[in-house]
This record gives C-alpha cells, structure tokens and sequence, in this order.
C-alpha cells in the first residue's frame, strides 16, 4: 500500500501543480455539494464567480508580473487611485461604461509603467520600489481626499444589463464581471503562449542575463508587465466599485498578498519563470470556494484565513516534495546490491 | 593562404581598463574550419579577448576586426551575432524553465513581432540538435537535464543561429570524462563541416586532444600560435606562465605509520558498499573514479552528512558515531566540497568573515560577543599562512580569482586545526600555477601530520599528490594502487575500463 502510494507519487502528472489543486478542488467540491445544500447551485456558482471576479482578474496580472521574476505590492493603491478618479468623473460629469472603464484602465497603465521603469532604471528589487509606490500613492489619494467615501452613482452605473438574463437575483446570468473575468484570463494564457512578448516575459523571468544577451529589451517588458499589472487592477477596481456601489480609499489596500496567494497556489513560481493561467484560475478557485463552503457550512469567517494558510503550506510542501523526490536525489548504482 | 580562408582576423587589439593593460598589440586570426585553442592564466587577457570578438567590449583605438574578410564597424554583440559569432558562455545563457526546442529556435524569435509558430519552433530544434547527431526531447525542460545535455543545447542553438564561429568558454568545467569525449566528438564532428570552433580551457589535456592550433596569452600579450603537435602537457604551462612547473611527487617522507582514520565495511544502499580503507597521519590519499562512482558519497558519509546504513568508522583507534557534520567538525575532520562557490562559501562576504565562519563561536570575548579584533587576527594568519591574494580582508570572495577562492575555503577548515582533511575536486575550475601552488599547500598540510583525502578525477593529479590511490567504481573500491607504479595514461586507463 505504501509503496504503491510512492509510486502513485513519482508519476510526472504530480509534479504539476495543476493535478493537484484540481484534485483538491473536486474532493472540496465533492464534499460541499454532499455537506450543504446550497453549495452546488447554479445560482451560488453564479454568485462566487461574480464575487471573486475582481481577485480572478488582478491574479491574470500578477501572474505575469511573478513570470516575469518580480512581484507588485502598489496594485491595489493603483486600483483605488484609478477607482477613485473614474468615480469622481462619472459621478460629476456623466458618461458611459466605456468611459469608466478608460479612466480607471489608463491611470492603471500610467502608474504601472512607472513602476516597471523605476523598478529597471534604479536596479532596486521590485518588492521595494512597489512598497514604496504604494504608500505613495495611497498615501497621496489619502490625503487629498481626506479618506472620504463616495456614493451615489448614476443609474446607468447601478444596473449594468447582463448577457443572457436579467441580472436580478435568482436569475441565471452572464454578467459583466464573469464575462470580463473569462476575457482576462483567455487574452492573458494567449498573450503568454502564443506571442513572442510573452515567452520573453518567461525567458526574463527564467535567466534574465542570458535574455540580455540575445538581445531582449529588458526595459521595455519591465514596463509592459507592471503596465498590464495597472492596466488590469483598473478593470478590476470598476467591477469591484459597480458591485459595492461605493468607493472607500480603503476598500482594495491591504488585499495585496490574498492575490499573490492565489496565484502562487495556482503554481507560479516567486524565483520567476514558471506559471500557467489555468493554474492560476485554479488557485482563485480554489481559494473562491473554501470561502463560499466554510461560510455555508457556518463556520466563522476567522477561521478563513487559517484554513487558507493550511492549504498554502500543504498544497506547496506537497509539489515541493514530489519535484524532490523525482530529480534530485542521486542514486549510485551499486554493484551487488 | 587566401583572404576568405580566415574566418576572423584581428590586428592591433589593446583594451586597457584604467591603468591596466588587459590587452597589449595583440593580432589573432581564426582559419575556417579549424578548432583553435585559447589557452593562459587567469588574468592573462583570455576574457576580454572573448568579449571584445563578441562585440561585448570595444577594443581601444587602431584595432581592426575582420570576420569573413569584412570590417566590423560598430563593435556591438548584435554585429557580431549577425555575423555569425556565436559565445557559449561557462554559465550557458540558458532558460531553465523553457523547453529545448524553445531554448534553440524559439529564442529567435524574439526579436520579432507577432506570435510565435510552435511547430516550426519544434521542427528548426530537431534539425539543429540532429546536426550535432545528438536525440533531445524536444518537450523536456533544459532544467530536468544534465549540465552535459544542456551544453549540447547550446551548441544547438548556436547552430541554429547560423553559426560560423562558435567560441567555447570552459565548456567541459562541470562534465565528466565520458561527457567529455561526447562532447570533442561534436566539436569535431562542427568543424568537420565547416564551423570554426575556438576552444576555451584550463584542462590542458583536452586542449591538446581537440586542438588544430593553440594560442597561448601570458599577460595581455600573444605568447605564440602553434600547431597541436609542437606543444604538450609539459611545455604549455611553461609557456603560460612563463616558468616551469614543478612536477615532483609528494616526498614519501610525510607519511607516518599512526593510522589516523579507520573505515571497515562501511555501506549505503544506492550509494557505496562495504568500503574499508585507512588513512594515517601525514598521509595523503587519492580516491579516484568517475563521477557517480560514489567517491562524493562516501565523503560525505565521512563528514557526517550522509548518514551510512552499516559499517565503522574509527578515528583513531575509537568508534566515532557521526550524526551531523557538527560531529565530524568537533571530531576534527574537514571538508572542502567540490563547488566551492555554492557549498564552500559565502561569495559577497569578506574574506575575514569567509575564514573566520568555522571558529566564528570560540572568537567570542565576554557576553558572547564577537570579539572583532580576534576575528581580524585569525583571518590575518590564515590568509598570510595561505599567502592569499586579495586587495585587503575586507574584499568579498567573488573578487578573488579562483584559485584564491579556495585557498580562502581551505583557510577557514585549517583554522580548526583538523585531523583529517578531505578535499573534493579542489582544483576544478583553477589555472595551472594556481593548482600548482594548491598542490604545494596541500603537501604542506600532510608534512604537519594532517591526515588528507584526495578525491580527484584528474589522474595526474592524484598520481602526483597521493601516497596511496584507491579507485572507485559503482560504489565499490576496485583496487589499491601504487602511484609509483604506474602513468597518467594507464591509471586512465584502468578508470575507464570501468565505464563498462
């Protein structure tokens, strides 16, 4: 029994981190559709897609961002900054979703590009340069504000029509966030896997001297993963504001690292270089329905965090130890043994 | 000879980098087709050499590149490679988490716009690795394989590149022999069609297997071009460094007959069986084998970090029970691993703290603090018994040349005063005076009663410096031999025989 366990654990298909979270995520779902009720309904499916699609969309731009070998702290204060701004305008002047959409999405680009050259031009890690940017940010959005809440959006803003139903509740509907959601992450596994961009992006992240080398502007891909970073936390943060209706300063800071644990969960890699959009959705997922079950099965919602750190610290001690086991270890073939 | 028969001519190249001359007037030229060897000390200019051919570097005023008859004019690496000029460099600029088919040909494709067309991608990397006759899966990430593997991809993807010039820096550092005789027979096999080869080594043999002409640098200056024929293993260290090379054997006379370290049938499963052996004080003895034989295993065994599955160890008559290498470091016994940068040291620290790190608890004064001055004055012995080379005790160890780098890890064990030393490949990766001047420090060691293990690949260098040589194969030790007795060429011989 044990050794067949062993053996089970050196197939190839193990070291895929993908294997093993969607096996979790049907033993979890298996077990949440026997446990409750609600859980395995159109409607609530519907509903945790709808919740979670901010997080789904800024983890498709974190995932580039940790391919490319560095890692972004500042998108949330770009997400409110862009938030902020697209509020104040729709609200004080009108316009459309596009428009909302444009503000939001091209403060995003701005304050990412800036980022991606700041990180290149001063050689300074990225976790450093993006600590700072987001207390800049933040702390200036803060100040000029004053911290205040916005509300009282127009109606066009209120009700935004949904593909296929009505949107109302109860309903079975495509609606914006889910179908913004899906288009990240399609746009995102193309972009990475069939365009030349995107394989020097993993190129970068894998050995960024030897990209150098061959002739890779590192610049340039430098401000194009922190721009696409900025450019989707700004959609991210106009979902985000449509389903609350609000707009608080504080609302998206401080959900930083939840984005970064969905998308290590999903198996990209911190070192760089490694990561896929189906592990990443994956992750979210996964990281979606744990939240969704628990509160179903009434369990308080402190335990969240501490079922969420356990199945960090196992699903990657498990990934770890099988990638170990199978190429690490060298064996000596010995004679008479 | 005509003009179009050199694939690269150079005239007059000189580099100074502030007031020192890395290069001095030096004129080289490569012929189509040939394997030219680059040979000379570190420091001798070899580098700046490479990088000024690669367009890396731009060479001082007055100098003239030619590549295929035809003036570089603007002496950046992107001339160079459309050109035809392809480097491998030692680290081998590889993608760890790409494909090989991706590492070869889908590289090219970066400086392009639009998508990327997988399948010619997958079809232009079987082609390339099929020109250099070897089978890759094209799927397999250059991560999961061996460094040898990962060379063959880089030459392919040099050949992809359309390559005529493919310079080589130390490609053979990290391979083991019979990686080594594959990869010469690719070498071969290139410029056998064509493909100018210029080869970069430290390993003299190799150098004289492969090469059709030899180049020897001393100082920034062009010692002489010669024909493979006119130089060998006794003549080329003399010409790179401008003296000769003592090539005595150890004196017999260090060797005491107190065993220090006794070894009775010691096993690990998969990783060496029933290995007896002793080692006495003043004592040098060479282990031999190829890599995997488990010279490295049993090593570590012996250092406490591998722990064996049964059998003895006695140090010194007593039983010695080793849990960690903390034991075998209190016990007395020192271990200088074979990659002394991951393993041996901390590269961007000083070498004071280098040195200082074994001893680093009993330099402590009152309160159980470090007691700076004490640390500085051991590291000061250290370095001056070691006749390190370095600005000061402050620079960090990756500004050292290689082989004061281990002369920086051998000070840190000598500093716990061992009783046994054992050294993994101590001279990888350092030039021929430096090895001399570690083989000379290793005899000393043995003069003082220090009993050492010698664990080399390099048959002349374990004949030299060994008193005993044991060879080991698949985790067994073969035989016993006496260094006296027999030659470089037939102690390779009998490793080799064990291949089989």
């Amino acid at each position: 029994m044990r050794e067949s366990m062993r053996q089970l654990i050196k197939n190839p298909i193990f070291k895929r981190k993908e294997t093993f979270l969607a096996l979790i995520i049907i033993a979890l779902g298996t077990y949440l559709s026997l446990a409750t009720t609600d859980f395995l309904t159109v409607a609530n499916l519907l509903d945790v897609l709808v919740n979670y699609s901010f997080l789904g969309i800024m983890s498709a731009g974190m995932l580039i961002v940790l391919i490319s070998g560095g890692i972004d702290i500042s998108f949330t204060a770009i997400a409110t900054v862009g938030q902020y701004a697209m509020a104040l305008y729709i609200i004080n002047y009108g316009g459309n979703l596009f428009l909302a959409f444009l503000i939001a999405g091209v403060i995003g680009v701005v304050l990412g590009c800036i980022n991606g050259f700041l990180i290149d031009y001063l050689k300074v890690p990225a976790i450093i340069v993006t600590i700072a940017t987001l207390n800049l940010h933040y702390g200036v959005l803060i100040t000029i504000t004053k911290g205040r809440w916005i509300y009282g959006f127009p109606e066009w803003f209120r009700n935004i029509p949904s593909l296929f139903g009505s949107g109302g509740s109860g309903s079975y509907a495509l609606s914006l966030p889910v179908i913004l959601l899906v288009a990240v992450y399609l746009f995102t596994a193309f972009f990475l896997n069939r365009t030349t961009l995107g394989r020097q992006i993993y190129a970068m992240g894998g050995n960024q001297e030897a990209a150098q080398r061959l002739g890779v502007n590192i610049r340039k891909l430098k401000i194009f993963v922190y721009g696409f970073m900025g450019l989707v936390s700004g959609i991210a943060s106009v979902i985000q504001a449509q389903l609350v209706q609000t707009v608080a300063p504080n609302a998206i800071v401080g959900r930083e690292l939840d984005v970064v644990a969905a998308v290590v969960l999903g198996g990209a890699s911190l070192a760089g270089g490694t990561g896929t959009v189906v592990g990443t959705a994956l992750g979210v997922s996964l990281i979606a329905m744990m939240g969704n079950g628990l509160t179903l099965l009434g369990i308080s919602s402190y335990w969240h965090q501490v079922f969420l750190g356990a199945v960090i610290v196992i699903s990657v001690g498990v990934t770890s130890y099988s990638r170990r086991r199978g190429t690490q270890v060298r064996r000596i073939q010995v004679d008479g043994e | 000879m005509t003009r179009s028969d050199l694939i690269l001519k150079l005239s007059s190249i000189s580099k100074y980098y502030g007031g020192v001359v890395a290069l001095d007037g030096v004129d080289f030229s490569l012929q189509r087709g040939e394997v030219h060897c680059l040979v000379g000390e570190n420091g001798s200019g070899k580098s700046t050499l490479i990088k000024i051919i690669s367009g890396v570097v731009a060479p001082e005023p007055g100098a003239v590149i030619e590549v295929d008859g035809r003036r570089i004019t603007h002496h950046s690496p992107r001339e160079s490679l459309e050109r035809g000029i392809q480097v491998i460099y030692q680290d081998l600029s590889l993608f760890p988490n790409l494909t090989v088919a991706e590492n070869i040909e889908g590289v090219q494709h970066f400086n392009r716009r639009g998508l990327m067309n997988w399948k010619q991608v997958r079809e232009a990397a079987v082609r390339a690795l099929d020109k250099i006759g070897v089978q890759l899966d094209p799927h397999a990430l250059v991560g999961d394989l061996s460094i040898a593997d990962r060379q063959l991809v880089a030459i392919a993807r040099a050949l992809a590149f359309d390559a005529k010039l493919v310079i080589m820096d130390e490609p053979t550092a990290s391979l083991t022999r019979s990686e080594v005789d594959a990869l010469l027979k690719v070498v071969r096999d290139l410029s056998s069609k064509g493909i100018t080869i210029l080869f970069v080594s430290h390993r003299l043999d190799e150098v004289l297997e492969i090469a059709q002409r030899v180049t020897v640098l001393r100082d920034g200056k062009i010692v002489g071009v010669y024909n493979a024929e006119e130089v060998d293993l006794q003549s080329l260290p003399k010409l790179m460094t401008g003296r000769a090379i003592s090539s005595e054997k150890v004196p017999a006379s260090t060797k005491t007959d107190q065993v220090l370290l006794e070894v009775r049938k010691l096993s690990k499963a998969e990783n060496f069986k029933e290995i007896s052996f002793t080692v006495s004080r003043g004592e040098i003895l060479g282990i031999t084998g190829l890599l995997g034989s488990g010279r490295t295993e049993l090593a570590l065994a012996l250092f406490g970090m591998n722990r064996p599955d049964s059998g003895e160890i006695l140090l010194e008559g007593k039983p010695l029970r080793l849990s960690s290498n903390r034991d075998a470091i209190a016990a007395g016994i020192a271990y200088v691993p074979e990659d002394r940068i991951s393993q041996g040291l901390v590269m961007p620290q000083s070498v004071e703290n280098n040195i200082s790190i074994t001893t680093i608890t009993e330099l402590c004064g009152r309160l159980g603090l470090i007691d700076p001055a004490a640390k500085g004055r051991e590291a000061a012995q250290w370095s001056e018994n070691l006749d390190i080379k370095m600005a000061d005790l402050s620079a960090a160890v990756n500004t050292l040349s290689g082989g004061n780098q281990q002369r920086v890890v051998l000070a840190k064990w000598m500093s716990i005063d061992p009783k046994l030393l054992i050294l993994d490949s101590p001279t990888a990766g350092v030039d021929v005076a430096a090895k001399d001047g570690i083989y000379s420090l290793i005899r000393g060691l043995a003069e003082r009663g220090i009993a050492v293990i010698l664990i080399s690949d390099e048959a002349d260098e374990v004949l030299l410096n060994s008193h005993r040589v044991l060879i080991m194969n698949r985790g067994r030790i073969l035989e016993e031999i006496d260094p006296s007795k027999i030659g470089v060429k037939e102690l390779n011989e009998r490793i080799h025989a064990t291949a089989n």
